[in-house]
């Protein structure tokens, strides 16, 4: 199998935003077929005192070797994918993202995330999201903990 | 290999493979008796459902699980004390027809979202005790027989002939089928079964399969462990993790089972149809965030597992050396864990459940074999863990390698490495004292250090090798003892005060000179020294944190009900005090871990739906504790006497172990003896130890004295009738055998306080019948 070599990874333009979360609720359509935004969104946007932070997964991948049932795994278009079907919902890739983004919504057991589908870029009236392809290489990382530290 | 994200098709062992006709194997096999059962559905936590295996009639039948027993006896261990109740007699022994041996669940067991929940709990009348055994155990079976629809598989009787016992979710179907040309060693049967009865030729359908296994070595031996299999999708092996202590793979290679083997269909995270999955999920993730953030400043079990602890142990003089005669060596550095550090395959999920991120379950992949049968070819051995590592500095092997060729093999024979290691360590003394040598053992020089002759006695002992020391060795240190003493080889005393078992079983790996609780945790036991009742080292010789007798009987009560709990509920102890909260220090009983403590009290009320507080589990385990105890007395033990251990693990035997801490040991004269500096330097060496001597043994005594006072129990250990209805354990045969019992001690004026105590002394009670009034 070739392996994936580019990601294609969110950008975030905060100048730009206003917090209206279409992104949040584009996502939530995409996952859960709801348009509640929230806890049902792999993307968040959060209210910092004068502008807003986003906060989404970046295919980084380190929830890769957590996974017990081979749920995680890098897709050909690079993108780490939970394969829901296969997923035990352990929590373990939610506990060990270092950044929180590897998502549970109250919705069902298995846990969700970016997907890097483009639906919220699309969604934005205000152009503050966009796709950014990265080399996957540059970006990987692996939970991997050195005896002593 | 260090390189993480690697697709799980294209990881590598190394190890040697294997092509098999498993079709034809399977096809040789004969059908000797079938039952269908109806898809079940997990009611939070309980299948209620038990399902019944007799091999000598070939009845196989479900029994319900009814409100009463999860009232009384919870889950897991309880269910299994409760079954055995209910089938044995006071003489049954374990190679009698109407033994059983049960694995059961628990209602927790199975959960995804908490570390640790995927135990088995296995019970069996002991080969090396005559009395119960339980032993926890890790990998698939336990949360599979679950998911398939039973809390507990319960098998009795003896097959004629090598069968395997099959629980297909899939087919819904429980089958007994012989099994005449599959491999007997677990590394190679467990692979074979493992792709005979996979749904598909994928990882993923293998995952969903688990066998339970014991090798050659468990026919041959009273050391038989079950070995339980979880698939890796990463190895693409079945691993396995050893439910060890006490003979039960020696049992089930006695009723003639080769392996048994449970299928599911699927599964998810929420099958045990949790009432609260939401809280099950928070509490659940806090404890994967703790250890992604803790573990390694604390214990670095993702990292080495329980092998971090040779360091620490070979620090505090509690590593065994040589048959338990020092607790540090110098050369002890060459089997700390940064040498298995190197070995280990790395970035792997090692959890033996899914969703255990403390992930202790270390492996070693490609391991090239030294030795026996397998000599040449690339294994994958689970571990070394702790206690393996222990055995071999118990044994003087101090070379990771031959620690991990001696783990393999003892695996794969089915045989127990703790008692393993701990009797060839002792035959190893007594052959430095010249008691055994090369003659009386069969031509092996079973000197410390001889990783050869070691691996040699345990491939005769899974060859079925008929020398008469073999014969005798492979069925543990208490035959062996009384062997020595009928030859008339060697002192008694010294044979009975360095043979390291209580109770007919072989001790576990720490040295417990220096700590009188533990030394309790080791002897006040229901099923023998083993350190899964209480690990009071610390709290007691370090922290100095229980001082006095009542201190240590608190302890010694509250710590062995608390670590039976997980015994009842399916789940791993370690999770709960090998990661800590990082403010637990500042707690009112860091040794408690009072966070975790809640942790399991949100967990069984959000699986079960009950609403119990910490003070409720402890009960739970009060149960189930005074319970297996009562029946230990029904089977004839469970008293003082049975509660005795050897003053190896009290203090100095030999001169050469006085004279190694001498100054430790001389200072305790002057100190708690009350000697005179003086006298001491006056003394001979043999004197002192004969002071010691008299000294620990009457301080093991009042330990004793205060634990049975502490549990309810008579001071002969027997647990009183007026407790059990306490307890609401009120089975009227019971209660009746407890009453016959303590009249008869009464009449042998065995209710008595074991220790002597001085005027300004005072034992637990200055009323004797103080159980009257319980």
């Amino acid at each position: 199998m070739q392996k994936a070599r580019y990601v294609k990874i969110l950008k975030f333009y905060p100048e730009k935003c206003t917090g209206c979360l279409e992104c949040e609720k584009a996502c939530s359509q995409i996952h859960f077929k709801t348009k509640d935004g929230g806890d049902k969104s792999a993307i968040m946007i959060i209210k910092k005192n004068n502008g807003y932070q986003m906060h989404v997964c970046d295919q980084r991948g380190l929830c890769l070797d957590m996974c017990p049932v081979g749920a995680l795994t890098r897709r050909k278009n690079g993108v780490v994918w939970l394969d829901k079907d296969i997923c035990v919902g352990c929590q373990a890739c939610v506990g060990f993202c270092p950044i929180g983004a590897m998502r549970k919504s109250e919705a069902r057991i298995e846990p969700f995330k970016c997907i890097s589908c483009g639906s919220c870029v699309r969604a934005c009236p205000e152009n503050a999201l966009e796709l950014v392809e990265k080399t996957i290489d540059d970006i990987k990382e692996v939970v991997y903990h050195k005896q002593g530290v | 290999m260090v390189e993480g994200q690697i697709p799980i098709e294209e990881y590598k062992t190394g190890n040697t493979k294997h092509s098999w006709d498993t079709k034809k194997m399977r096809v040789a096999h004969k059908i000797l008796a079938e039952y269908g059962f109806k898809k079940g559905k997990i009611k939070r936590g309980y299948a209620n459902r038990i399902l019944y295996v007799n091999l000598s009639t070939g009845v196989i039948k479900e029994k319900p699980v009814t409100d009463e027993m999860k009232r009384k006896f919870t889950g897991g261990r309880g269910f299994g004390l409760k079954l055995l109740w209910d089938s044995i007699k006071p003489t049954t022994r374990w190679n009698s027809e109407e033994n059983e041996l049960i694995i059961t669940t628990g209602p927790l067991c199975g959960t995804t979202q908490y570390a640790g929940s995927g135990k088995s709990l296995c019970l069996t009348i002991s080969p090396s005790t005559d009395i119960i055994c339980d032993s926890n155990v890790g990998g698939f079976f336990g949360p599979y027989l679950k998911f398939v629809g039973f809390d507990a598989l319960e098998i009795q009787g003896k097959a004629k002939e090598d069968v395997i016992i099959v629980v297909d979710g899939e087919k819904r179907k429980v089958t007994v089928e012989t099994a005449p040309d599959e491999e007997t060693d677990s590394h190679l049967l467990n692979e074979q079964l493992t792709h005979m009865y996979a749904s598909e030729d994928t990882d993923k359908s293998r995952q969903k399969v688990s066998v339970v296994s014991a090798g050659r070595g468990a026919e041959h031996s009273f050391w038989g462990c079950l070995n339980f299999s979880f698939y890796d999708i990463r190895r693409k092996v079945p691993r396995m993790k050893q439910a060890g202590r006490g003979g039960l793979g020696t049992v089930l290679r006695d009723k003639k089972i080769k392996a048994i083997v449970a299928k599911v269909e699927r599964f998810d995270g929420v099958s045990n149809n949790p009432a609260d999955p939401l809280t099950l999920v928070k509490v659940g993730t806090k404890l994967h965030q703790e250890i992604r953030d803790l573990d390694r400043y604390q214990c670095n079990m993702r990292t080495v597992g329980t092998s971090h602890l040779v360091e620490i142990m070979d620090e505090y003089d509690l590593l065994p050396i040589e048959n338990y005669r020092f607790g540090s060596f110098p050369k002890a550095s060459k089997i700390y864990s940064p040498h298995f550090y190197k070995l280990f395959t790395k970035v792997i999920p090692d959890g033996c459940w899914h969703g255990c991120t403390m992930a202790c379950a270390k492996t070693v992949d490609g391991f090239t074999v030294l030795t026996g049968p397998y000599r040449g070819q690339k294994v994958t051995v689970d571990g070394p863990e702790y206690e393996t590592i222990g055995c071999g500095s118990n044994m003087g092997l101090l070379d990771p390698l031959w620690i991990l060729e001696f783990n393999f093999y003892c695996d794969t024979y089915g045989l127990d490495t703790i008692s393993t290691g701990t009797a060839i360590a002792f035959y190893m003394e007594m052959y430095e004292y010249g008691i055994l040598n090369k003659e009386r053992c069969n031509d092996l020089e079973l000197c410390f250090s001889n990783a050869e002759a070691a691996l040699e006695f345990i491939h005769r002992i899974a060859r079925g090798d008929k020398g008469e020391f073999i014969q005798v060795a492979s069925k543990g240190v208490r035959r062996v003892k009384d062997w020595l003493i009928k030859k008339g080889w060697g002192d008694r005393q010294l044979i009975e005060d360095t043979g390291m078992e209580s109770k007919g079983l072989e001790y576990s790996e720490y040295v417990t000179k220096e700590s009188l609780a533990m030394q309790g945790g080791y002897g006040l036991t229901l099923k023998g020294p083993q350190h899964d009742e209480a690990w009071l080292i610390f709290m007691d010789m370090v922290n100095n944190a229980i001082p006095t007798f009542e201190d240590k009987a608190e302890a010694l009560h509250y710590f062995p009900m608390w670590r039976t709990w997980f015994g009842l509920n399916g789940l791993c102890k370690l999770p709960w005090n090998d990661v800590e909260p990082s403010n637990n220090a500042e707690t009112d009983e860091p040794a408690k871990v009072p966070e975790h403590v809640q942790n399991y009290v949100d967990f069984q009320n959000a699986v079960t739906g009950w609403n119990v507080d910490k003070e409720e589990l402890i009960l739970q385990s009060e149960r189930c504790y005074n319970w297996q105890r009562a029946m230990n007395v029904w089977l004839g033990k469970g008293c003082r006497k049975d509660d005795w251990i050897p003053y190896r693990s009290m203090g100095p035997v030999t001169e050469m172990e006085y004279v190694s801490r001498k100054e430790r040991y001389d200072e305790q004269l002057v100190d708690k003896l009350g000697l005179s500096e003086k006298d001491v330097e006056k003394m001979d060496t043999k004197e002192k130890m004969k002071i010691l001597y008299e000294y620990r043994r009457d301080q093991y005594q009042k330990l004793a004295d205060a634990v049975y006072y502490r549990r309810g129990w008579t001071p002969n250990g027997v647990p009183t009738p007026q407790k059990m209805k306490q307890l609401e354990m009120d089975d009227p045969k019971m209660l009746t055998m407890l009453q016959k019992k303590i009249d008869e001690d009464e009449k042998a004026g065995l209710n008595v306080w074991g220790g002597r105590y001085r005027s300004d002394e005072k034992p637990p009670s200055d009323d004797l019948k103080y159980w009257e009034k319980w």
